[in-house]
């Protein structure tokens, strides 16, 4: 099938960038969306043009490197899926498909579709350790875990970092981001000793970053290549108040 | 991060604070409904509800003082957290479709304005009485009934209470995410009971300018 692409080009941070118009022949359904613009790539190449940047590793929707927006959605309209998982029959001859790299002041476009996801590193980091044994491994089964708690944490470790749910929110939150990784400590016993603190952290940490706040759109869940619920987000709510009104980190039982 | 810091400096702190307020101002809006309502059991009833009111004295500034105090707050964290918000990206999207987004949440920040001016008209109105054509101090039945008959102003009031229920049934719902509230048992009918109230609301406080003006209450 023949496609038209309307791809964002920009050399670098501080190159204004614009849309660019591409013609594509020859794109085939069993193609990926990345593997299409693999072809792009090579068709530019060919022609002494640079190709277009974007970030990609496993192609198997499990690393969180890939992700765009295609036209206008984050990911594409496929639901529970990133873009490298994403396939071509679910375009049609003759398509105009517009790529667009997620677009936050918290996220700066580096090249053409490539951003910087630095903040979510920065927000990870502060969020710290937690209190387990390391050295010699444990004995198995020494911590129980009910397995709904377990599944339950699973569901919000499932999130790879992508940035879907900052790039589709109207207000660029990185709620959901941020929910899914202190419910997914919160969660579980190894999570309790820094709950708290690590509410406080990362909620912190997020603040400092150029992302907004939350007024319960939804978009991000309804993107979210692992489908993460927002109830993520009501944890990680529920987890700063507490300890907000808790104040266990000032709290002291010396004599003032 | 102290207490105070926590609800100032972060927007999820806003959020708490917009929550507070809100529910407190929800609490105003079905008391002043419910009060309201005795409309329909005509003027001595309704006269006699609003003597009540103004014996309270004292204590009335006091809640007067509060509810302005939480309209205050829930604006000014409004105001900012919208500031913050616009501000997150500065370079738009060409094409834009988010997922899921519904009118109500997509209006906050129209439907929360109108609301104010409304308020403030709503004051001077029926309060104040200053921009009444024909206000007679103590006859609150009278005020009511003789300004509902004006299309406009009855209109006003009908849009204004209609946004009104659209505001609270985002809000609603968003206060169960603000605080935290989503339980296994109850979180599927967090929308209905926002829906619930909202329709309560628009419907009864709707339904008098629209009595008045169908000769219905006369
Ligand atoms: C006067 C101007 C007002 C403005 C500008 C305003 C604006 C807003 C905004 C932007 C939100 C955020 C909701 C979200 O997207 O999650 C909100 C929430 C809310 N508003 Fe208002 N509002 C106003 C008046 C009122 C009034 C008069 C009431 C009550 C009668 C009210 C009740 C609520 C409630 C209950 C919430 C939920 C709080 C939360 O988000 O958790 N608001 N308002
Ligand atoms: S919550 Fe979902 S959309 Fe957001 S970064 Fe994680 S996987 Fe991506
Ligand atoms: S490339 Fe790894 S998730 Fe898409």
């Amino acid at each position: 099938m023949k496609l038209t692409l309307h791809v964002w080009r920009q050399k670098d941070a501080r190159d204004p960038g614009g849309f660019k118009t591409y013609q594509l022949e020859d794109v085939t359904t069993h193609m990926s969306f990345l593997e299409m613009l693999d072809v792009l790539n090579q068709d530019l190449i060919t022609a002494g043009e640079d190709p277009v940047a974007f970030d990609h590793d496993c192609r198997e929707g499990v690393c969180g490197a890939c992700g765009f927006v295609i036209n206008g959605v984050a990911h594409g309209d496929q639901k529970g899926s990133t873009v490298c998982q994403l396939h071509m029959r679910h375009f049609a001859d003759g398509d105009e498909v517009t790529i667009e790299p997620w677009r936050a002041k918290a996220f700066p476009v580096l090249r053409d579709l490539v951003v910087d996801r630095s903040a979510f590193d920065r927000i990870l980091t502060a969020g710290g350790f937690i209190s387990v044994r390391t050295g010699s491994a444990p004995e198995a089964n020494s911590i129980p875990i009910p397995s709904e708690a377990a599944e339950h944490a699973m569901d919000f470790a499932e999130c790879i970092g992508c940035g879907a749910c900052v790039a589709s929110c109207p207000n660029s939150a990185a709620m959901l981001f941020v929910g899914a990784k202190i419910a997914h400590l919160g969660l579980l016993p190894q999570g309790q000793p820094e709950r708290e603190r690590r509410a406080l952290a990362m909620v912190e940490a997020m603040e400092r970053e150029a992302f907004g706040s939350c007024t319960n759109y939804r978009a991000c869940e309804a993107v979210c290549p692992k489908e993460i619920s927002i109830s993520g987000i009501a944890r990680m709510n529920k987890d700063f108040r507490r300890a907000l009104l808790s104040g266990s980190n000032r709290a002291s039982g010396k004599r003032r | 991060m102290n207490l105070t810091q926590g609800l100032y400096s972060s927007t999820i702190g806003k959020k708490i604070l917009m929550a507070v307020t809100g529910i407190i101002l929800f609490g105003f809006v079905v008391g002043h409904m419910l009060g309201n309502l005795q409309l329909y059991l005509g003027a001595e009833q309704l006269n006699a509800y609003a003597d009540k009111l103004q014996s309270l004295g004292p204590l009335l500034w006091v809640i007067r003082a509060g509810l302005a105090f939480c309209v205050g707050v829930h604006v000014v964290a409004a105001v900012q957290l919208w500031l913050r918000n616009r501000a997150s990206r500065p370079v738009r999207y060409r094409l834009f479709r988010p997922p899921e987004v519904d009118y109500a949440a997509r209006t906050m920040m129209w439907s929360g304005p109108i609301i104010l001016l409304f308020i403030l008209y709503h004051l001077g109105h029926l309060t104040v009485g200053c921009l009444h054509h024909d206000f007679i101090r103590g006859d609150v039945y009278h005020n009511v009934v003789t300004t509902f008959r004006i299309w406009w102003v009855a209109g006003f009031y009908m849009l204004a209470n209609l946004l009104l229920a659209v505001h609270l049934y985002h809000g609603l719902w968003s206060l169960f995410q603000t605080f935290g509230w989503d339980h296994p048992l109850f979180g599927r009918a967090r929308r209905w009971i926002a829906i619930g109230f909202a329709v309560l609301i628009g419907a009864g406080n709707v339904s008098l300018p629209l009595a008045v003006l169908a000769g219905v209450v006369r």
